[in-house]
């Protein structure tokens, strides 16, 4: 993948450091504390539980950062729940059962492929999210092993700790003041593994996202396929700070965001030293002035500030007082920054501005909806008599040649939070970059998620006891540990296999079925990965179903070709029928295949080469050899090896 | 704490380890395991009921962990800083226009807020303390609040009735328009039951309330019910002991439940209090009550409080089942027991072994009274053979008294007289709605999920 965005940056010298936190979802027969079903989702639901989350009060005796702002945001939480895979506990109606013991095992398992040192007694906490992705408003999460490596590019990729943890609830819709959660994930473990913060550029990211991937399947334990993983990607510059970029979808998809979330710290840092050099440092030397301006934009040609358009937008959503729609009669809120005229436009990310940087936080925060959430005096939109329009609404507040205008619309609580809001997102640009969480967006920029939460929003799980984790249960679990993809990686390029066919293998966790075919019938390791990273793909395209041939099977059809080469020669006939008829005994199968070279196989050779040379006549002696080679073996293959067959034709056409 | 005891829950090897680097709870440490993994944290207190094999460190990203005290190769003691629990007050705003409202405390944790370097919850009880965790109350009363005790719910008992019903006493006669009491769930029925005896001719509303989910969870549906308990406390007109809980398990609206009516039905659901045989006082929330039952005790400050603070706890509850042998009968009457509280089957039944057993305790003096252990429907022992001969022993049927109600009334009564029909004429003489004449059609209304029309009616409703 090529950066989206071609501006070139030295990451070395703004010193781009990041990290990961890489989420994948272990296979396990159940949740993580209770009995329902893990995996199984459903888009229907015959229950909706209706919630709040209240922050708690923190050491201070303040609700702490992330806390305040969701609770400002007064989001009603709507929950779907669905019998099949959902009990009272994901309800929080149901305090936890113990820990799920398979979950507890894989955890483990991945922690020792990821070369950790494993907790003696795991204890479960508490981790705070008030976003209402989970209904107790905490995710249970332990730390399972701490202090990993991994090979990474010649150096080592380190691995802090490793959690495993219950999966959050899936968003099913989030508009203005009401978000929509589906809970049949919530509750599926996973396990969290955060590397150092080890990572110098964009293309590194995404090499370590895939080798952790790689680590993860290794184990045949984790769950595939889409969200079963994701990640998390934390990036900061020289004097920046740490930004998390939640729930990257794809790894392709890193360095694009990556690249922008340099960009972007870069320019908030030279914002930051702007405003400094404009004499605002302290939080008090922001000031924002604000007046309701309904009535002066009442016949305004831009719409979306007239009343009756707002009433329509209500309309066509369906939102409803108390759930969606905020409080207050329709507001027109004009908002004057006096002296940061040129701070509106300042670039942010690529083709982005710190207006958007407002945008994003007045829709979080403030719950204004309607695009484009904000009009500003630096880039007016261009419409019938907006020039005028603009220079009134600056009159009217009075705004001078350094000053700049935001125009907010929407319901009047909702335009006093947006007011606030605008006021603390320019003090937090006076010390830089803030603390944030963003969702990452597909063309490569991220747009404001919530406030990153610190460590201080984890406490103990009062609700469950720690578990001991004896040494007879690592070692246990180490003897069974399949080998880690990095030394698997080695062997298999060493044995000839392209780099593409290798991962794949691993992916699929293909990789086994070779070791142990290799291991127990000496087949030829670059034959048996080929086979399998990249010929079966063309047999289950011809139509083969390959996936009925199991693993035994395989064991069979690999000893039995190692003995008769006739067998490997014909292994598209051999194959089709073993996956037609997969309950079939072996050798009577191959009994009914032609497998014996024909007495008469030499005549037959002379019939197809007189036949042919009537159709086609005298060609180059080579090509005409090759050419007949293969009409001939249409008819013979699965009877006489390809070799002696072309011997016999060596022989007529020199003889 | 920490003082006397620097090695809160640590014992034997744990404990000989943490010496062993003189280092002890709350000390700030930095752990070398022997695979040379470093842990940094505060060592917490350990619950004694868990093993004494691993040090629990709250590292500085806030997870926990436990160290085998075999695998510990160094422990180095970076600071020491002891948990202070406590939470700054904030004023609480006083507005002469609101009503005053008292909270008593009796144990239960209502509001409280996390230390969050050690996990700990810290209970907020003093109207400045409350005023910080839910600042929504200012907005509706006047709030004092006294503590009276601090046990458990399941560890309350006769002594404390008595000390709460006085207790409520005082604060009606020293002006208060309103009480809410913050008690556990677990027993709160029995709580509100006695109180309804024991304090009776209400001039203001009386309202006890708790939490399913603790107050220090974002879900907790405790600041909700006790903004609820404060505005029936403070604005209804129901003069009579109630027990204020969510109605839903959403974040929707309570309940007003009457004290001899309520009993918790789920160990764990939001919604678990309901009032059976007959439908709840009211729906409240936040700003506004909605009366759903016609018959109830006004609100009338004139009214003077009657408190009847007495017992006697020589009472218990046999809930029957098939098979029971008389020895248990006979084993309460050896031990002292001046009355039994009978929760049978069907209308009011037990199996004929009892019979003898039952005959000798009447004689002895032993009040016997019946209810069901279906706990809808009455006790109808005249439609029976089983139920005339146990009326023909002086078993007394109590109708439609909730089988814990009836204990409740019987250690009450048996506090005023030991007169057997004097103790018959009280239990049978409703003091507050304990016996009903008519059970409503609606009533007794237990869902049956997966009926088609009962799935309809909950995808339509928030559970």
């Amino acid at each position: 993948m090529k950066l989206i965005h071609s501006a070139p940056l030295d990451y070395e010298k703004i010193g781009l450091v990041v990290g990961l936190e890489v989420h994948q979802q272990l296979l396990t027969d159940h949740k993580m504390f209770c009995k329902c079903p893990a995996g199984l989702y459903t888009n229907e639901h015959d229950g909706t539980v209706l919630r709040h989350m209240r922050p708690t009060l923190s050491e201070l005796g303040e609700y702490d950062g992330t806390a305040l702002m969701e609770f400002k945001t007064r989001k009603n939480i709507i929950y779907l729940l669905h019998h099949s895979n959902t009990c009272t506990y994901e309800m929080d109606d149901t305090p936890p059962f113990l820990v799920n013991q398979q979950a507890l095992d894989v955890a483990i398992e991945q922690c020792l492929m990821l070369g950790c040192d494993i907790i003696d007694e795991v204890h479960i906490a508490r981790k705070q999210y008030l976003d209402g992705s989970i209904p107790t408003g905490f995710q249970r999460t332990a730390i399972v092993g701490v202090n990993g490596k991994l090979p990474f590019r010649g150096r080592e990729l380190s691995v802090t700790q490793v959690s495993v943890e219950e999966d959050s609830c899936r968003e099913v819709s989030d508009q203005a003041h009401l978000i929509v959660w589906r809970t049949d994930r919530l509750g599926m473990p996973l396990i969290e593994t955060v590397t150092g913060p080890d990572l110098r550029t964009p293309e590194e990211v995404e090499e370590a996202i895939l080798l952790i991937g790689r680590v993860c399947r290794s184990t045949r334990h984790v769950r595939t396929g889409p969200g079963a993983s994701r990640q998390d990607v934390n990036v900061s510059v020289a004097g920046g700070r740490r930004v998390e970029i939640k729930g990257v979808p794809y790894a392709w998809l890193a360095p694009a965001l990556v690249h922008s979330e340099a960009w972007r710290q870069v320019n908030l840092l030279r914002l930051r030293d702007e405003l400094h050099q404009r004499g605002f440092t302290k939080p008090e030397d922001i000031v924002v002035e604000h007046a309701d301006v309904t009535e002066l934009c009442a016949e305004s040609n831009l719409k979306v500030l007239r009343e009756e358009i707002w009433q329509k937008h209500i309309e066509h959503h369906d939102w409803r007082p108390g759930f969606e729609l905020g409080k207050g009669r329709f507001c027109v809120r004009a908002v004057k920054l006096p002296g940061l005229n040129g701070t509106l436009n300042w670039p942010t990310q690529p083709d982005l501005i710190f207006a958007d940087e407002l945008r994003g936080r007045l829709r979080v925060i403030a719950g204004l909806s309607q695009q484009p959430i904000l009009v500003q005096s630096e880039k007016w939109p261009v419409y019938k008599d907006s020039r005028q329009e603009m220079r009134q609404l600056l009159k009217r507040m009075r705004c001078g040649a350094d000053d700049s205008l935001v125009v907010i619309w929407g319901p009047e609580q909702d335009t006093l939070t947006a007011v606030e809001e605008i006021r603390l997102r320019y003090v937090d640009a006076l010390d830089g970059v803030p603390h944030e969480t963003r969702q990452p967006l597909p063309d490569g920029t991220t747009d404001f998620e919530r406030i990153l939460p610190g460590p201080d929003r984890m406490y103990p799980d009062t609700d469950s006891p720690p578990t001991m984790i004896t040494r007879e249960r690592v070692e246990g679990l180490q003897a069974d540990l399949p080998s880690p993809p990095w030394e698997r990686y080695e062997r298999y390029r060493r044995a000839g296999l392209p780099d593409n066919t290798i991962f794949y293998l691993i992916r699929r966790n293909g990789a086994d079925l070779v070791d142990e075919i290799v291991a127990k019938t000496g087949a030829d390791l670059r034959r048996v990965g080929f086979f399998f990273g990249e010929e079966l793909k063309g047999l289950a395209r011809a139509g083969v179903n390959v996936e009925a041939i199991g693993s035994e099977r395989w064991l069979e059809f690999f000893s039995q070709a190692q003995a008769r080469p006739l067998i490997w020669e014909d292994r598209r006939q051999v194959l089709r029928t073993l996956a037609a008829e997969p309950e079939a005994d072996f050798e009577d199968l191959l009994d009914d295949l032609e497998t014996g070279a024909p007495r008469d196989w030499q005549r037959r050779l002379d019939d197809v080469l007189a036949t042919e040379y009537i159709k086609h006549g005298a060609a180059e002696p080579e090509k005409r050899q090759r050419y007949y080679l293969g009409v001939a073996m249409n008819e013979l293959r699965g009877m006489v090896l390809v070799a002696d067959v072309a011997q016999a034709l060596k022989e007529r056409f020199n003889g | 704490m920490a003082d006397q005891q620097p090695m809160e829950g640590y014992r034997g090897r744990a404990a000989e380890k943490l010496g062993e680097w003189r280092v002890r709870t709350w000390s700030e440490v930095c752990v070398v395991n022997d695979a040379g993994s470093e842990f940094i944290g505060v060592i917490l207190p350990r619950s004694e009921t868990f093993d004494d094999l691993h040090i629990v460190l709250k590292q500085k990203t806030g997870y926990n962990v436990g160290i085998h005290v075999d695998r510990v190769r160094e422990i180095k003691e970076l600071g020491y800083k002891k948990a202070e629990y406590k939470i700054p007050e904030k004023e609480f705003p006083r507005n002469p226009g609101l009503p005053a409202v008292t909270l008593l405390g009796t144990g239960g944790t209502i509001a409280s807020r996390l230390d969050y370097r050690t996990g700990a919850v810290i209970p907020a009880f003093t109207p400045g303390e409350l005023y910080g965790a839910v600042p929504e109350l200012a907005d509706i009363c006047n709030l004092t609040t006294k503590k009276i005790f601090g046990v458990f719910s399941e560890n309350m008992g006769w002594p404390e009735y008595c000390q709460l019903a006085q207790a409520i006493g005082d604060e009606i006669n020293a002006g208060a328009d309103g009480i809410v009491i913050g008690h556990g769930t677990d027993t709160m029925g029995h709580t509100a039951a006695v109180l309804s005896f024991m304090v009776q001719n209400l001039p203001v509303p009386v309202v006890i309330v708790g939490s399913q989910r603790s107050s220090d969870r974002p879900s907790s549906d405790a600041a909700l019910n006790l903004t609820h308990a404060v505005n029936a406390a403070a604005n209804g007109d129901i003069a009579e002991i109630q027990v204020c809980m969510f109605g839903p398990t959403s974040d929707s609206y309570g309940l007003l439940h009457r004290g001899t009516r309520v009993r918790k039905m789920h160990s764990s659901y939001r919604s678990t209090f309901r009032t059976l045989s007959d439908i709840p006082l009211a729906i409240i929330d936040r700003d506004n009550q909605t009366i759903l039952h016609p018959d109830y005790r006004r609100r009338d400050p004139s009214r003077q409080v009657k408190i009847d603070a007495v017992y006697d706890d020589r009472v218990s509850v046999l809930y029957y089942y098939p098979g029971m042998k008389p020895d248990l009968v006979e084993a309460l009457v050896e031990k002292g027991y001046r009355g039994i509280v009978i929760a049978g089957t069907g209308l009011g039944h037990v199996n004929k072994p009892l019979y003898p057993a039952l005959k000798a305790a009447i004689a002895q003096g032993v009040h016997v009274v019946m209810c069901v252990q279906t706990l809808w429907g009455f006790a109808q022992m005249y439609v029976y053979d089983t139920g005339r001969d146990l009326l023909d022993i002086g078993v007394v049927p109590l109708d439609n008294m909730l089988p814990e109600t009836a204990l409740m009334k019987l250690g009450w009564v048996l506090g005023h007289t030991d007169d057997h029909g004097e103790v018959l004429k009280m239990m049978r003489a409703p003091v507050s709605h304990e016996i009903t004449g008519r059970e409503p059609h609606n009533g007794y209304i237990v869902l049956q999920g997966g009926l088609p029309e009962v799935q309809e009616y909950i995808a339509g409703h928030w559970k």
